[in-house]
């Protein structure tokens, strides 16, 4: 085993028990920390696959955007939002064996699956190209079409926050 | 390779020559070199907040026209390890209703946070923790894990000053991203890359020479990001009794105290390389010690503006600092952008003394515009009246019925 893989297989770990731990927290407030840790931990999986662009980003969106959103939303709650009952219910056990025998088919189908192996070949030039993803995003045979109109539904969401931001100002005059 | 050239290389050299020679797989040999690294860099910049500390105690009290300390070693010097020997001793002391997870973690993350931002800069030509070459993405994401630690503390504090020092930091942080970035674009476009180690070599021109306007943007604005006084709303003392740190003592405390320290110093760090030629000076390049020197010098006269401008100004209400940045700071730094990449496209790139002279010219032209439109924007701000416009005064007879009647008439 070498190094990167263990730190690998640590990083699984702690995500995968993060996950968990993120739909059986008690407060919302830990449920959504122990969300911000599963995305870092996705994060260190691409900084380990050399891609550090799509880590940063990882980074950037989801534990910097969403994650400081989904906590300020928690906070403006009244209370701190706590479950006292159970987190299961009397028919686990149930949903358990479902999910486990819909696992161990999806391993059986997928292990008689050929594309399941890598065949070598991997995919060409460098991993952490940016300028060719820049050029991509407003190249008129690239993406530039989807990124404006993206751009588009953005400016829109902007303007109809503003204006409804407004519009409650001007009902209070 | 000698030593005092390169002693870095020649350290990592010797050390991974030594792990290789104790029969370790080259691969484990990187990743322990990479812990190793990470140790001694983490541990340096903490170190260096106890030098920074009383630095910046005794600079404060000289312009507030005291001594600062004064009594452990000679000039004080010794006055923050006594500090710290105290603080390591003191209770920690947890309220009652924390909640114990959100309390805990919040500290490590602010001081964490600060941490991760020395991964990327070039301390010399050759010391750096990573090359990366999103490092301008990366600095942005990790600033906002600093962020994320402020609204820990206030939440996980259970005290609604806490919680109310956090609601202002979110506004605060979160606004000041905005210009933040947009005058990141700047050193990015110029350098054609977002490694910082790439920004430092492209600037054979100071990029404060070729954007000034946008320099003092970041400057404001990074000052801001810190929460450093002027716009240190989020521990205001006087209305939120210190704010997000409210419930936290001893060592706890001491965790947002020296990441406050260390981020502002860590400011000054990426300024200098940023915008004042990183490590770049004379025979830096064949002496990457030498890079070193230059880097810390660029730094600390940065950082001492960062003191003075603490020592002296005093604190933004809040609805003054979101003027300031929403109506002021982000359609200016907006603006810069545009003109300055359009500019540079114009301009003849060969003769470097037009293209520096071109971009001052464009950058105090815009500086005089933004003057007239303030003055007629101040002109046109109703004024409330807070005093009669009168004064009682005390006046000779003759000349005070003169003065009456043109008093009421305004």
């Amino acid at each position: 085993m070498s190094g990167t893989q263990f730190i690998f297989l640590v990083t699984a770990g702690v995500t995968l028990a993060a996950a968990v731990m993120t739909v059986s927290a008690r407060k919302m407030m830990h449920a959504a920390l122990w969300l911000v840790l599963a995305l870092t931990g996705v994060a260190v999986l691409f900084a380990l696959l050399r891609s550090s662009f799509f880590a940063v980003v990882q980074v950037l969106v989801y534990i910097g955007a969403i994650a400081i959103l989904i906590i300020f939303s928690v906070m403006l709650t009244r209370r701190v939002v706590q479950e006292q009952r159970p987190r299961v219910n009397r028919l686990w056990w149930v949903a358990a064996l479902l999910a486990l025998m819909l696992f161990t088919g999806l391993v059986a189908t997928l292990a008689s699956w050929n594309g399941l192996y890598p065949t070598g070949q991997a995919v060409a030039g460098h991993p952490e190209d940016i300028g060719a993803l820049g050029l991509a995003l407003v190249d008129p045979a690239g993406f530039v079409i989807p990124f404006e109109v993206a751009s588009l539904l953005l400016l829109a969401a902007l303007v109809g926050a503003v204006f409804i931001a407004l519009e409650r100002k001007g009902g209070m005059q | 390779m000698s030593f005092w050239v390169d002693p870095y290389r020649f350290l990592l050299e010797w050390l991974r020559n030594l792990l290789i020679g104790w029969g370790l797989p080259a691969d484990w040999a990187q990743v322990v070199l990479f812990f190793v690294g990470a140790f001694a860099l983490g541990t340096a910049a903490l170190l260096l907040v106890v030098f920074l500390i009383w630095l910046e105690r005794k600079v404060v009290g000289r312009i507030q026209d005291r001594l600062g300390p004064n009594r452990v070693g000679p000039w004080g010097i010794f006055q923050t390890i006594a500090d710290i020997g105290k603080i390591f001793t003191k209770e920690f002391i947890t309220p009652v209703g924390v909640d114990w997870l959100l309390y805990n973690l919040a500290p490590v993350l602010s001081v964490g946070a600060v941490l991760m931002l020395w991964a990327v800069i070039p301390l010399t030509m050759t010391l750096y923790g990573v090359n990366l070459n999103v490092a301008v993405l990366y600095i942005i994401a990790v600033g906002e894990l600093g962020e994320m630690a402020v609204i820990l503390a206030g939440w996980g504090s259970n005290n609604k000053y806490a919680v109310l020092a956090a609601f202002r930091a979110v506004a605060q942080l979160i606004s000041y991203e905005v210009p933040l970035i947009v005058t990141l674009l700047l050193p990015v476009m110029f350098a054609g890359s977002m490694g910082l180690n790439d920004i430092v070599q492209a600037q054979s021109v100071w990029f404060i020479f070729l954007a000034p306007v946008t320099a003092l943007i970041f400057f404001i604005v990074s000052i801001a990001e810190v929460g450093r006084a002027p716009f240190d709303l989020v521990e205001a003392e006087s209305e939120l009794v210190s704010g997000f740190n409210i419930e936290y003592s001893g060592l706890k405390f001491g965790f947002f105290f020296v990441a406050d320290f260390l981020h502002a110093f860590t400011i000054a760090l990426l300024f200098a390389t940023l915008f004042l030629g990183g490590w770049r000076g004379p025979g830096a390049i064949q002496y990457p010690v030498l890079g070193f020197v230059y880097l810390m010098i660029k730094t600390s006269v940065v950082y001492f503006i960062v003191i003075l401008l603490r020592a002296s100004l005093p604190r933004f209400r809040i609805d003054q600092m979101m003027n300031l940045n929403w109506k002021l700071l982000t359609p200016l730094s907006m603006t810069m952008l545009v003109l300055t990449a359009l500019l540079d496209k114009l301009l003849p790139s060969s003769p470097l003394f037009v293209r520096i002279v071109g971009m001052v010219v464009m950058n105090v032209l815009v500086l005089l515009i933004l003057n007239q439109i303030l003055k007629l924007v101040e002109n046109r701000r109703p004024r409330p009246v807070v005093a009669p416009v009168v004064r009682p005064v005390a006046r000779p007879p003759q000349i005070s019925s003169v003065q009456n009647g043109s008093g009421t008439s305004s």
